[in-house]
């Protein structure tokens, strides 16, 4: 258990919280993009509402992966931005237009000309985000593959109903009584969405990822990870059609924290598949000590603050998946 | 254009970008906590109103810092492969502690902007605090990483850029961290709080009766006049340091060509590096060593210290380093006179013609915020990391480079119109007569 191997593994939680709560921000942006029917301009509001106090936070983590990156695994850092700098400019173009745009969006007066078109802008970024860092994450499973292959353009369709999934299921938690139906067929049918494009991935990787096909389909860990995932599925899929939405909110959590950490683990022990390993990537000893103890650090006052804050704004419980009956 | 040359570009317009949203992260905050306190002190509920506008802004100026500051994350890997690979080892930690830094100001920002009717009054007053402390932290940590570019220490370079030795607190506190980093956070301080007092000033020539705006003025005024006050005095300590320790750097600001004793000031002027002479400068005779040695017949190092190739552009550090000491000197004015109108009256100062000089001087203090970082960051050249590595050594060979530019320019002008629109419109809704303070909604 070297230094770096715990780095490496801090690194994947980051991106795994990082998928868990900004991915759900972007599949909110989604869910503003496709919002339909009588009740369009509600569902924007509870996407708005339920991610405006946290969403600054939230995008944080993608900021923690990267400074881990660069300071784990500098020579790593740099052949990843190399590479990857085409999905890489998307995705910070996605960034750039959603964050200033929901920014703009908080800040027009109400049902102006402005804010329709920073809606529109702040929805189109939280589509294109997602769908670059599937483009990422496919290209760099397939060994640094052409971000336009059939396998890293599936992985970025599966990112964007992955987030959209699990944004519907959170938000059917703080959905108000007349959007829940919305939410639920949305959870649903995104649900269906994400099954069946995780099985086009799973098909597509022994072919597009061999370095990783190892982990994906073969390592002895392959077998219990793919059943967790499809129980926490099945678990949310039933808990949505059951009304009970902690629950689902919790599954569908968990599926998407196995499916994401499912996809480190299988790169390892590479950081880039094909390109470096973990070991040979790694920052001197001391760095990685120092890092891990500020990491340790500042864990102990960041976290219980950002408990605060979920807690300020979801409620009570803001993480409990135990669906108590209303009274 | 060289690939090297659109790289720098691109870096270049991001930070230019980039650090007026991130002065306004540092200083901002500060304005928020002093106008919520006084708001808890007097009961007064136009500090309130204060408070809620100025929020106002700070969520979406914070917005965007964040946004723009992912963006240079990525351009520094993108665009300086060479450099990062051996600054992630030595000077990543700071990074690191940035990124926490930042961190904690997002998560306070949060309870902060939303939590006002949810918090206690004690814990909203305290976020406010750990937004203005993480602010100022994340702007320390992330400024000893370009001090640690300008007097690199704390690892040994082996060939093929790998590192030896990495001693990450002795990068962390390299030579000249003291100065470099009180000279930055007071700049922010500075830009921000006369930026901000210069819109107030706008508002109140219009509505001269404006409680609101006289408040907010005075409070603006008294943080960005102390921190101009102070800044001389960085500034001095700041161009000693360089006079020791980057004597090339010093030489070019001053366009300083042959070493001498007894150097003279040249302001302004057009240095001609072929010739070897600066055309049309004011010339001080003896200025340069008495500010930088303080002794007007000390030997100042000239340009000719440092063999051609390690010039930096001449002409342009020197005019930056110029325009950045005159926006100083022009804000510094401005606050002492501020200064001394508000010792008079007990209060702030409302005469229209200080008014009128304080609204159209404001901007320059973030001028010469930037100008200062260009002073730094040119001065520097040709050297990323001084004495170690090239910039043209840690240039990525990526191209297209071109096109990068031009798309996130005209992202910057985008998005830089709005936030001007944006504060442009909130300033108007305060001048129309119905703007009250929400007593309603306060609660002490």
């Amino acid at each position: 258990m070297t230094p770096a191997i715990v780095l490496a593994a801090v690194l994947a939680a980051a991106l795994v919280i990082y998928a868990l709560l900004g991915g759900a921000d972007y599949g909110g942006g989604i869910w503003s993009l496709l919002a339909s029917g009588p009740r369009h301009e509600r569902q924007r509001e509870l996407v708005e509402s339920a991610i405006g106090p946290i969403w600054e936070a939230n995008h944080v983590w993608l900021i923690v992966a990267l400074v881990l990156l660069f300071v784990g695994f500098p020579g790593a850092f740099a052949r990843f931005a190399i590479i990857e700098r085409i999905p890489l400019v998307v995705l910070v173009l996605g960034i750039v237009l959603r964050g200033s745009a929901f920014a703009f969006l908080g800040a027009s007066v109400d049902h102006d000309v402005a804010q329709r078109r920073w809606g529109r802008v702040f929805a189109a970024g939280s589509a294109l985000a997602p769908f670059a860092l599937g483009l990422v994450a496919g290209s760099v499973a397939a060994g640094g593959a052409p971000f336009y292959g059939i396998f890293p353009v599936a992985c970025g369709f599966f990112t964007v109903a992955l987030f959209a999934y699990l944004a519907a299921a959170y938000l059917l938690v703080e959905a108000p009584a007349d959007l829940e139906d919305d939410f639920r067929r949305r959870a649903l049918v995104s649900a269906v969405a994400v099954f069946v494009l995780a099985f086009i991935v799973l098909a597509l990787s022994p072919r597009a990822a061999p370095l990783v096909r190892v982990g994906l389909t073969r390592s002895p860990w392959t077998w219990p990870l793919q059943l967790a995932t499809a129980a926490a599925a099945l678990t949310a899929f039933y808990a949505v059609a059951r009304a009970r939405y902690r629950l689902a909110r919790a599954a569908a959590a968990v599926q998407v924290a196995l499916i994401v950490g499912g996809w480190a683990a299988a790169l390892y022990p590479w950081i880039l598949p094909g390109v470096v390993t973990v070991q040979r990537a790694a920052a001197p000893r001391l760095t990685l000590v120092l890092v891990l103890g500020a990491l340790g650090i500042g864990a102990l006052f960041l976290l219980p603050a950002l408990y605060l804050l979920f807690r300020t704004f979801k409620g009570a419980r803001p993480f409990s998946p135990v669906d108590r009956p209303a009274a | 254009m060289t690939n090297l040359a659109w790289a720098r570009q691109l870096m270049g317009i991001s930070l230019v970008f980039h650090i007026v949203f991130a002065a306004a992260g540092v200083a901002m905050p500060l304005l928020l906590v002093l106008a919520e306190h006084r708001w808890r002190r007097t009961g007064d509920p136009w500090w309130l109103e204060i408070a809620r506008r100025w929020a106002k802004g700070v969520a979406v100026l914070f917005a965007i810092g964040a946004v723009s500051g992912t963006v240079i994350s990525f351009e520094l890997g993108l665009l300086w492969p060479g450099f990062m690979e051996v600054a992630g080892p030595v000077i990543g930690f700071p990074f690191a502690l940035e990124g926490f830094a930042f961190f904690g100001e997002a998560i306070f920002l949060g309870l902060y902007l939303y939590g006002r009717d949810k918090l206690s009054p004690r814990v909203h007053f305290a976020s406010a605090v750990g937004i203005a402390v993480a602010g100022a932290a994340s702007a320390f940590m992330i400024t000893l990483v370009n001090v640690w570019m300008n007097s690199p220490t704390g690892f040994r370079l082996l060939a093929g850029r790998r590192v030896a030795d990495v001693d990450p607190v002795m990068a962390m506190f390299s030579p000249g961290w003291g100065q470099e980093v009180l000279h930055v956070i007071l700049s922010c301080y500075m830009a921000v709080g006369l930026a901000v007092a210069g819109i107030h000033a706008f508002a109140l020539l219009r509505e001269p009766s404006s409680a609101f705006h006289r408040r907010a003025l005075g409070l603006a005024l008294a943080v960005g006049g102390v921190a101009t006050l102070l800044q001389p005095f960085s500034g001095d300590l700041s161009a000693r340091f360089v006079a020791r320790n980057e004597p090339v750097k010093l030489a070019a600001m001053e366009a300083l060509f042959a070493t001498r004793p007894g150097a003279p000031l040249r302001i302004g002027g057009i240095p001609d590096v072929e010739e070897r002479a600066v055309a049309g400068a004011l010339v001080v005779p003896g200025a340069l060593s008495l500010l930088a040695f303080g002794d007007s017949r000390a030997t100042v190092q000239g340009l000719d210290a440092a063999p051609r190739s390690a010039w930096p552009n001449v002409l342009l550090t020197h005019l930056f380093f110029d325009l950045m000491v005159i926006c100083g000197l022009v804000a510094l004015a401005v606050a002492a006179v501020g200064a001394g109108l508000a010792w008079r009256v007990r209060g702030t100062p409302t005469q229209r013609w200080y008014l009128h000089l304080l609204a159209w001087t404001s901007p320059l203090a973030f001028v010469a915020l930037e100008a200062g970082w260009m002073v730094t960051e040119l001065g520097r050249q040709p050297w990323a990391l001084r004495g170690v590595m090239r910039t043209a050594e840690a240039v990525t060979p990526v191209t297209g480079l071109a096109a990068l530019f031009a798309g996130f320019s005209a992202v910057y002008v985008i998005l830089g119109t709005s936030v001007g629109v944006l504060i442009w419109r909130e300033v108007h809704a305060t001048l129309r007569p119905s703007a009250r303070p929400r007593v309603k909604e306060a609660h002490a």
